[in-house]
Order: C-alpha cells, then sequence, then structure tokens
C-alpha cells in the first residue's frame, strides 16, 4: 500500500552549505484509536521511524507517533561537505522498510 | 437502580462532552501522562524555559487532522555542543506524544517540521534535549475550529 516516497533535495550545493530536505510519503497511519462501524478498534498500522544518513552516517531520524497525520511529511536539515548520497528510510508497524535514495553533487 | 440525581447529571454531562469533540469513551491525556514522558525523554533533568527553544504552530487549526507543527532550536551544532533531540507532545489527545526528532551535528541546524493530529484545541508542547542534558521547554495553544463551532 505503500508508494514511491516524494523527496525534494538540491541536486547540487556548495560545501559547507545547509540544505533543506522535504519528505513526503503516502501510508493511511491508523492510529489504533478509531472504531469501525462494528465497534471493534481498527488495528494501528502507521509508520513509527524515519532515519535518514548521508554516506553511511545518520544525520537526522524521528520516532513517529499515531499523532502524526496521514501521509506524513517531515522537513529537516544537513550541513554537507562532501558530495554523496542520502539515503532515507521509512519503517511501519509490520517491519516494512520503503526506502529510497538521492545524489548530491558539490557545485564547482 | 441508586443513582443520585446529581451524580447522573454530572456524568451525562461529561459524555456529552467527549461526544461534542468526537473522542466518545476514549479518555484523553492527563497532566501526569505528560510529565511522566517529559521524566523519561530528559532522564529526570528538569525542564528550563525556552530558551533557544521554538515551536512554530498556527494559532487556529482549521482543521485538526493536519496541523503544520515546526521545532527550531539555536544551537551551534558542533561536536561539543548540539541539540540531540526534541519531542512534540499534544497534552489533550488520546495519547500525548506526537514525534521525536532526533538531530546530530551533521544536522548544521536543529530545525525540522511536520504534521500533526490534533483532537481538540489545546497546548501543544516541545521539549528540546542537548547533548549535555540540558532541557528546555515550550508551550503554544492551538484552537481547532473542524466543526465549525469556533473552538
Amino acid at each position: 500500500m505503500a508508494s514511491k516516497p516524494r523527496v525534494k533535495i538540491p541536486k547540487s550545493v556548495s560545501a559547507g552549505d545547509v540544505i533543506t530536505i522535504k519528505t513526503l510519503i503516502k501510508h493511511k497511519m491508523e492510529s489504533g484509536q478509531r472504531k469501525d462501524k462494528e465497534g471493534n478498534v481498527i488495528p494501528r498500522d502507521i509508520i513509527n521511524h524515519f532515519e535518514a544518513a548521508f554516506n553511511g552516517n545518520v544525520v537526522f531520524s524521528v520516532d513517529i507517533d499515531p499523532a502524526v497525520s496521514a501521509n506524513p511529511y517531515i522537513e529537516f536539515s544537513s550541513r554537507i561537505s562532501e558530495a554523496g548520497t542520502f539515503v532515507m528510510k521509512w519503517t511501519d508497524d509490520a517491519g516494512t522498510v520503503i526506502e529510497t535514495s538521492k545524489d548530491i553533487a558539490l557545485k564547482g | 437502580m441508586n443513582i443520585s440525581r446529581r451524580a447522573f447529571l454530572s456524568t451525562s454531562a461529561a459524555a456529552s462532552a467527549a461526544a461534542f469533540f468526537g473522542i466518545s469513551g476514549q479518555a484523553i491525556a492527563t497532566v501526569e501522562d505528560v510529565e511522566k514522558l517529559i521524566a523519561e525523554f530528559g532522564g529526570g533533568a528538569a525542564a528550563g524555559d525556552a530558551g533557544p527553544l521554538q515551536l512554530t504552530t498556527p494559532e487556529i487549526a482549521e482543521n485538526g487532522n493536519s496541523v503544520p507543527v515546526s521545532v527550531n532550536v539555536d544551537s551551534p551544532m558542533t561536536d561539543d555542543d548540539y541539540i540531540e533531540s526534541v519531542m512534540i507532545m499534544a497534552s489533550e489527545n488520546p495519547r500525548p506524544e506526537v514525534a521525536t526528532f532526533h538531530f546530530t551535528p551533521a544536522s548544521g541546524i536543529a530545525k525540522a517540521s511536520t504534521r500533526m493530529r490534533l483532537a481538540k484545541t489545546q497546548d501543544v508542547l516541545a521539549v528540546a534535549k542537548t547533548n549535555s542534558g540540558q532541557l528546555f521547554k515550550v508551550s503554544n495553544n492551538v484552537k481547532v475550529t473542524i466543526g465549525g463551532c469556533g473552538g
């Protein structure tokens, strides 16, 4: 049910720049608080963790709770001093990991 | 049946208030829940004032299902002095925890945003922790107007 995440990130930066990265992934983020028509609790199903690593080093991560909206949007920053690859991972309650990567080049 | 008139009135008033907010049958978080979360997050350290921590939320949210929230902590973000994490809580949701951002010196600036669900008009709290364990705390009131009653 999870589709390819959308990531907005600059393709090339000057060394030392702090860049802003915006991510959005489609997910219903079922909170586990709602009930269906028969009054049964709809089981919780959310993305519970996000992690962004640059050249293998974790730069930023989030522990996500059910109060985060459906289709979770996450915006964060990173200081870039070398060219490399950003790998972003979303983990859901079932343990499924959705991964995407983006290359960044240095200007000049 | 031996229910006094007063007890009956107070329970039915509470029930209708809960139904009004669309969270019928669900408890909301208590002050103790929030304090416990802060204690676990901070390792028992006392949370100071806002200091360099800024929490940005709308004053009025027209849709409680998607409320933008942003934190920004003024910090040098060096290996010796950086913001380790920021926890966001919604004090009167069924469960108060919203999200916890974890930063590293490579983050460059301690700034992050997401969107959250708010069950009703309430205070949104943020607590930031430095690498040395110092805590900062700030809260914003957000009016949630879904249902058209103006919060």
